[in-house]
């Protein structure tokens, strides 16, 4: 069954590799799971000239737009809530509502986000993305770190404080450092999160140069290239390339970051 | 310095410091207040309005909800979400579990099938999607190329057959991930349990059934939650795959809200979708609460 569902899993992977080396006519005539006989990069020269390097820029654009705000507000929220511990209700009810936002789909209020855009005047912007992404990604976020904020020594903040070291100070210079594994992984959680989103996207913007990757994708496929498979895999290889790279260099880093708070 | 001294200072840091902390979670506040308690607010608001998204918004009291509620197209957006919700569940959970736990040992061809393994969980839905929309496609994909009828068929232009590629790509797309959270939970499970249940003379099966499920009790709780409020609005795939199609045989909740917004241009109704999503996701959220006794996200989280 584990095996089966392995190659069931594998075969696709291989296929869109493969396939994307292939050039059209050759995708029909050979066997789809045989490596081609003259690899071509011709498909990945095509998507290249069909602005996806634009639209890579603006993935990137707005996974660090959104990742750098959300972790370091977050990071901020934690340390205040964990510090607190308890004794101030205003923290105390800003914990409960980011739990709350937990168990709420969020997705469902994409309708007064899309109205809140075009009055902020922001419609079809980069910046439209990154503003609820930022929103979304803060109650896990803030979740994880204050588990972690938690697991730094008592000892350590209170010889911050004798030392007459403000909480801002200690913040960033006791906590942040201490906790710096649990910062990396929720941006890894939160970047892979907008990198790959599709809805927000679809809604907030519309013209083409500020599309992101995962919509160029369907954007590319739906269009008169669609019927050239091995461009269209190529486009879809392109997109997950850089993951990929990050994937080889730091795998354990990745997937710890993949169940950011579900799993330790 | 005297210690009078120090204990002045420490309690003026201390009194300082309680000061200063709220406003250190401001940031946070006010970012996921604008975007996401205004807009909670206001999908609640905007379903008792009318908005085609270019003239004004009107107040239009329960004309939406009467509209939306008397649509036999709600009932079947709700039938098809539900089994979405429990044939993708009731097929990953055991799938989830077996190949977590053969994740989970430590030899050197398993670690390696690992790291393929694991990649599904790095693309993006929309490329998941389009990826099988290729290789399923009854002219110019798997099928043809392999010259094997099975496989031509029109997967996704008959509503049964477009059904269980849903489920199936979700299920190539998700188990991966689950059967990450399962191999981090076999392997807290203390090897002294087995050593005893070894000594005891009980067998694998045996002791998968007595000692590896019931260990994994939290995991299971965890996994199961994620996935049923993640398949309750699962959009990109859909779409992307099927756009509800063919007919409304795939027309799940989030995408039935999408189409009523976006391309009906009814924004009222498409509100009463998404108000009905956040009811179902908090009833289904507190529901799992009570089966699992406890918070399912405290739960992974204690003793991290």
């Amino acid at each position: 069954m584990s095996w089966l569902w392995l190659a069931v899993v594998l075969i696709p992977i291989y296929w869109i590799v493969i396939t994307s080396l292939k050039t059209q006519s050759n995708y029909y005539l050979t066997n789809p799971f045989a490596p081609p006989a003259d690899p071509t990069l011709d498909n990945y020269r095509l998507v290249i000239e069909m602005d996806f390097p634009l639209y890579f820029l603006n993935s990137l654009i707005v996974a660090i737009g959104t990742v750098i705000p959300s972790v370091l507000f977050s990071f901020m929220a934690a340390y205040a809530i964990v510090r607190s511990s308890g004794a101030n209700r205003f923290l105390r009810g800003i914990n409960s509502l980011f739990l709350m936002g937990l168990a709420i789909p969020l997705q469902a209020t994409v309708i007064p986000v899309y109205l809140l855009i075009i009055k902020m005047q922001l419609y079809d912007s980069l910046t439209a993305l990154i503003l609820p992404s930022i929103a979304f990604a803060i109650p896990l976020s803030v979740l994880v770190l204050s588990n972690f904020i938690r697991d730094v020594p008592k000892e350590l903040f209170e010889s911050m404080r004798l030392d007459g070291a403000s909480e801002w100070k200690t913040l960033w210079g006791l906590a942040f450092p201490l906790t710096r594994p649990a910062v990396v992984t929720v941006s890894i959680y939160n970047a892979l999160q907008v990198w790959n989103g599709f809805l927000l996207p679809l809604i907030l913007t519309q013209s083409p140069d500020k599309r992101t990757l995962p919509l160029a994708l369907a954007a590319f496929q739906g269009g008169p290239y669609g019927v050239n498979v091995p461009a269209v895999l190529a486009s879809v290889v392109l997109t997950i390339l850089p993951i990929l790279i990050l994937y080889t260099v730091g795998r354990r880093q990745l997937l710890s970051g993949l169940t950011a708070g579900f799993s330790k | 310095m005297s210690a009078i001294t120090a204990r002045r200072t420490s309690s003026a840091a201390a009194s300082r410091g309680g000061g200063v902390l709220p406003w250190l979670a401001l940031p946070a506040l006010v970012a996921f207040a604008v975007f996401a308690l205004i807009p909670l607010i206001g999908v609640l608001l905007l379903s008792f309005t009318s908005w085609d998204t270019l003239g004004e918004i009107q107040l239009t009291g329960l004309e939406s909800w009467r509209q939306v509620l008397t649509d036999p197209g709600l009932p079947h957006a709700l039938w098809v979400t539900f089994l979405i919700m429990l044939l993708s569940w009731g097929f990953q959970t055991p799938a989830s579990i077996l190949i977590g736990v053969f994740l989970a040992g430590h030899q050197r061809y398993r670690e390696l099938l690992a790291v393929l393994y694991f990649i599904p969980l790095l693309l993006s839905s929309a490329a998941i999607a389009i990826t099988f929309k290729a290789l399923l496609d009854p002219n110019f994909g798997l099928g043809a190329g392999l010259g094997i009828d099975f496989l031509t068929q029109d997967w996704l232009g008959e509503p049964g057959l477009a059904f269980g590629v849903v489920i199936f790509v979700v299920s190539w797309q998700f188990i991966p991930f689950h059967s990450l959270l399962y191999q981090g939970g076999v392997r807290q499970i203390p090897r002294s349990l087995y050593e005893a249940a070894e000594l005891d003379g009980a067998g694998r099966v045996r002791m998968f059934f007595s000692i590896t499920l019931p260990q994994l009790k939290y995991t299971i709780i965890t996994s199961s939650t994620l996935m049923l409020v993640g398949s309750l609005t699962f959009f990109d795939l859909i779409f992307v795959l099927t756009e509800g199609g063919p007919g409304d045989a795939t027309r799940a909740l989030a995408l039935d809200m999408y189409k009523r917004g976006f391309q009906a241009n009814l924004m009222g109704a498409a509100c009463v979708i998404g108000v009905i999503l956040v009811l179902v996701g908090l009833a289904l959220a507190l529901l799992l609460r009570r089966i699992g006794g406890r918070d399912p996200y405290a739960s992974q989280l204690e003793g991290v």
